[in-house]
């Protein structure tokens, strides 16, 4: 209580105002995060190993990131929603195991079958979205329960082991005129259909106010129910795309595959700049986010790293862009 | 400062605020604010909203600082002890008041409008919350916490166990176990922010009973009120706050209309700007038998039904008042028209066609708008651009063949921007970081922008400051002279009488009778308000509207049914 009683005299003046928020170099960091790591990034890399910045290696980095990136294209809508999907990596194996069974399988044509799979992966995608708006389940849970149920379903079409993908969707993990790889041209294209969709769809623009706050969307006529079902068909499909990718670069659908590429796919968006809490997020962050994500892991192959000590680096990598995103937003206060 | 006035009986000086101000972030909250307070005093202290007041019972209760200006408090050992006389400003010594804790050292306990109650424990863990008596091993003596509890319980007239868990309690009943928990704190000094606001007219004489009894026991007692009458009945002294000045420390005896004057510092009518119709147009809105039940919330309280038999019309070119108590069931008519809530029985009409029940894109689209009461929860995107918030609700007319036009938007929203002057550094600026004024004509914006007809306005001037609500009445006249109607609910009884048109109002879920704007004083308006329904009792009786006509009060809403 003493400490309380101050004669009038002696009080220091208090200060009102808060703190002054670090040097403007700081600020700048903050703001232009993602793109300025990823700069960064490369220099570093490019100094420590002489191999980085040559072409053939930065189309491979391109190749590394570009199922990553149409995966994390698709989480971005969910997470501006203030979602989370963490299924994608099931059900782009399950979309991918579906084309094999349908082409290789049952023999159909081959446009049928990724027809197929695409369907598959936005009606996995569709569920999720169901589950979390109608069932009112939380979207962690909606979301994992479909991660195991794609996992599952994938093991069961395939029984267990790699169906041979059609030759002519396997052209999708080749190159174009010898040096240009697909994957990264099919990455190019589904981030500009993201970034479509993000900034200039009715869904998209419903995707921030969502997120940003869903009552208020409630109040302004958006049918929040709906536009969740669009939202996680949309990473559903997203996945699929990226599945199909990803299995014509090893010539087969294999059941295990992109086990855990979803926890890549969060890292990879919120690396670039989106918020878990939801209301932000870019199709253009989401890329950087994959990229710095690819060139991080390319690097480290270069400069011998093991592979154990990689997973340490990405690892750090999270915690220091979400760090920087928390910083970013308390001193937008 | 103004003068202690002598001829007001109380004891010695308790705490006394000089000259203190406090500004945040482009408003002045507090401008050299006085207050004294003395032992066996209830300090009624009075204004509009936004005049500063919860900002210094804040600082009271050490959630802000001042940035000028002093806070004397008497810390004499002598805590509870009734008036040693003559003690005068001796007394009083300068504190800082830097966290609840300092507060509750200094024997000031603060009963907000939001409790803080933890709801799953028990009465007597929340009266001692953080304070539990010990065993000689440190363990909770549960034994001596129940009964130190019924001891206050009894106290404070509360007939319920001290192992009741708080989430089985009333709002009611919440705020005496809040009183309990406060005398658990032997506080000398206990401030009450509108403690009447949420109880019925028999709570509010329980409450009395207690607050006078407080007093007798030298206990100091700043109280918050809208309701002038309160003051005569409770009160020793008013200080009334205007735009965060203490303007004048008058006995509590002052007659109200003096109050209304030294509170808003001219009369009603200029800062109400409202220009009445000649006529009023065709009916816009047609609510028939509007009705939802109640959820039975806990055992024991019965379910009272959220509204029932709501019937009333809102024509074109009018402003019609919706006045009551908080709880009384405002806020859930409203939604309940505008499509968020569900209801049980009823109609609403636009424009003679019947609107689907829990359709907001329905009800769009016939017209209507909403700007809910929690401006920030529900009515803006906080993070989200001027210009998104702006065009949110028309963002499917934006979009053509599939795609949003976002300079077409960027040119609605800088007119619209424009034409309510909002303050702002660019459209793209977040929503959080204007003032609360500036969000609200964000809000109102968006529905102009949706072509609303009939627009429904949800407190729609809480914790604005005085400009900015006379540019909101502007708005309000605007609409109405371009033959759009407003339906606004307001707790600011000034506001309602000022705006209004005409004037319902509602008392425990119904409408317990209409006002026209001439017969509209705020002595009818809460003798309506308070007023417990008659017929209410038998639960689960016909609650068909045409039980609502057999009171001889409501004569009024049997008019409006021609």
């Amino acid at each position: 209580m003493t400490e309380l009683l101050k004669t009038p005299g002696e009080t220091p003046p208090t200060t009102a105002q808060g703190r002054a928020f670090g040097p403007w170099c700081t600020r700048a960091v903050l703001k232009n995060g993602p793109l300025g790591g990823l700069i960064a990034l490369v220099v570093v890399m490019a100094v420590l190993s002489q191999d980085f910045l040559n072409g053939q290696n930065l189309l491979n980095v391109g190749v590394q990131a570009s199922v990553t990136a149409i995966l994390a294209f698709g989480v971005t809508f969910v997470i501006v929603s203030a979602g989370i999907d963490l299924s994608v990596g099931s059900v782009a194996a399950l979309s991918a195991t579906v084309v094999a069974w349908a082409a290789t399988g049952e023999g159909l044509p081959v446009w049928i079958a990724v027809l197929l799979g695409l369907a598959v992966g936005a009606a996995a995608g569709l569920v999720s979205g169901a589950l979390v708006a109608y069932g009112k389940l939380p979207a962690f849970i909606a979301t994992l329960a479909m991660l195991s149920i794609g996992r599952g379903l994938a093991l069961v079409i395939s029984g267990g082991s790699p169906i041979p993908f059609p030759a002519s969707v396997s052209s999708l993990g080749d190159t174009l005129g010898g040096w240009l790889p697909v994957p990264v041209l099919v990455m190019i294209a589904m981030g500009l259909v993201a970034a479509l969709i993000l900034a200039r769809t009715y869904s998209g623009r419903a995707m921030f106010a969502i997120g940003g706050n869903e009552e208020a969307a409630r109040l302004s006529g958006i049918h929040v129910k709906r536009r969740k079902l669009v939202i996680y068909a949309l990473s559903g499909l997203f996945a699929a795309v990226a599945g199909i990718v990803l299995a014509a670069r090893l010539t087969s659908a294999q059941p295990q595959a992109a086990s855990g590429y979803e926890l890549d796919a969060i890292a990879a968006v919120v690396i670039g700049g989106a918020s878990l809490s939801g209301g932000s997020g870019k199709a253009s962050g989401t890329l950087i986010g994959a990229l710095i994500l690819a060139v991080l892991r390319n690097g480290l192959n270069l400069l011998s790293v093991s592979a154990f000590w990689q997973q340490v680096a990405t690892g750090l990598v999270i915690a220091l862009a979400v760090l920087l995103d928390t910083l970013r937003r308390r001193s937008a206060r | 400062m103004t003068g202690v006035n002598d001829d007001v009986p109380g004891g010695r000086e308790l705490l006394r605020v000089e000259g203190v101000t406090k500004s945040f972030p482009g408003v002045r909250a507090l401008d050299g604010v006085d207050l004294s307070l003395r032992t066996g005093e209830v300090h009624v202290l009075l204004g509009e909203n936004g005049a500063g007041k919860s900002t210094l019972i804040k600082m009271l209760s050490g959630a802000h600082r001042p940035d000028e200006g002093r806070i004397l408090a008497d810390c004499g050992a002598d805590g509870g002890t009734n008036g040693a006389p003559g003690s005068g400003a001796q007394g009083l010594r300068e504190v800082h008041i830097r966290s609840a804790q300092d507060a509750e050292r200094l024997g000031i306990a603060t009963i907000y409008q939001e409790f803080n109650l933890v709801p799953g424990l028990t009465v007597a863990e929340n009266i001692f919350l953080g304070r539990q008596p010990r065993t000689a091993l440190g363990l909770v003596d549960r034994k001596t916490m129940r009964a130190r509890a019924a001891e206050l319980l009894r106290r404070v007239r509360l007939d319920v166990s001290p192992s009741t868990p708080v989430s089985e309690l009333g709002i009611a009943r919440l705020q005496m176990v809040e009183i309990a928990k406060a005398l658990s704190l032997e506080a000398r000094v206990l401030i009450m922010d509108e403690p009447t606001a949420v109880l019925t007219s028999d709570e509010v004489e329980t409450l009395f009973g207690i607050v006078r009894e407080l007093r007798a026991d030298g206990v100091g007692i700043i109280f918050i009120t809208h309701h002038l009458d309160e003051i005569g009945a409770l009160g020793d002294r008013v200080t009334v706050l205007r735009d965060g000045r203490s303007v004048d420390e008058v006995p509590a005896s002052t007659d109200e209309e003096e109050l209304i004057r030294l509170m808003v510092g001219r009369d009603i009518s200029e800062q109400y700007p409202r220009t009445r119709p000649d006529a009023p147009g065709a009916p816009l809105l047609r609510v028939r038998g509007l009705t939802r039940h109640g959820v039975r919330s806990s055992k024991g309280s019965p379910a009272r039904p959220a509204f029932e038999g709501i019937d009333f019309e809102v024509r074109a070119g009018e402003v019609v008042g919706l006045a009551g108590l908080v709880g009384a069931g405002r806020t859930e008519v409203a939604r309940a028209i505008f499509g968020v809530d569900r209801y049980d029985a009823g109609t609403v009409e636009v424009g003679g066609t019947e609107l689907a029940r829990g359709d907001v894109r329905a009800a769009m689209r016939a017209g209507l708008g909403l700007v809910p009461e929690d401006r920030k929860g529900q009515g803006l995107v906080l993070d989200a651009s001027l210009q998104d918030n702006l065009t949110l609700a028309r963002l499917d007319r934006d979009t053509r063949r599939g795609l949003v036009d976002r300079g077409g938007q960027r040119r609605e929203a800088a007119a619209v921007a424009g034409q309510l002057k909002v303050r702002m550094s660019g459209l793209g600026q977040s929503a959080r970081t204007l003032s609360g004024g500036n969000q609200q004509k964000i809000v109102i914006g968006k529905w102009l922008l949706a072509e609303t007809r009939l627009l429904i306005l949800d407190e729609p001037t809480r914790g604005i400051d005085v400009g900015a609500k006379v540019e909101i009445y502007q708005l309000i006249n605007e609409l109405t002279a371009a033959g759009c109607a407003v339906l606004m609910i307001s707790s600011d009884l000034p506001e309602i009488l000022g705006m209004s048109d005409r004037v319902l109002v509602m008392a425990q879920g119904r409408l317990a009778g209409e006002l026209p704007a001439a017969e509209a004083t705020q002595d009818a308006v809460m003798e309506l308000a308070v007023r417990s329904p008659k017929g209410a009792a038998p639960p689960d009786a016909g609650h068909t509207p045409s039980t609502n006509k057999n009171h001889p009060g409501q004569s009024a809403m049997e008019g409006s049914d021609d």
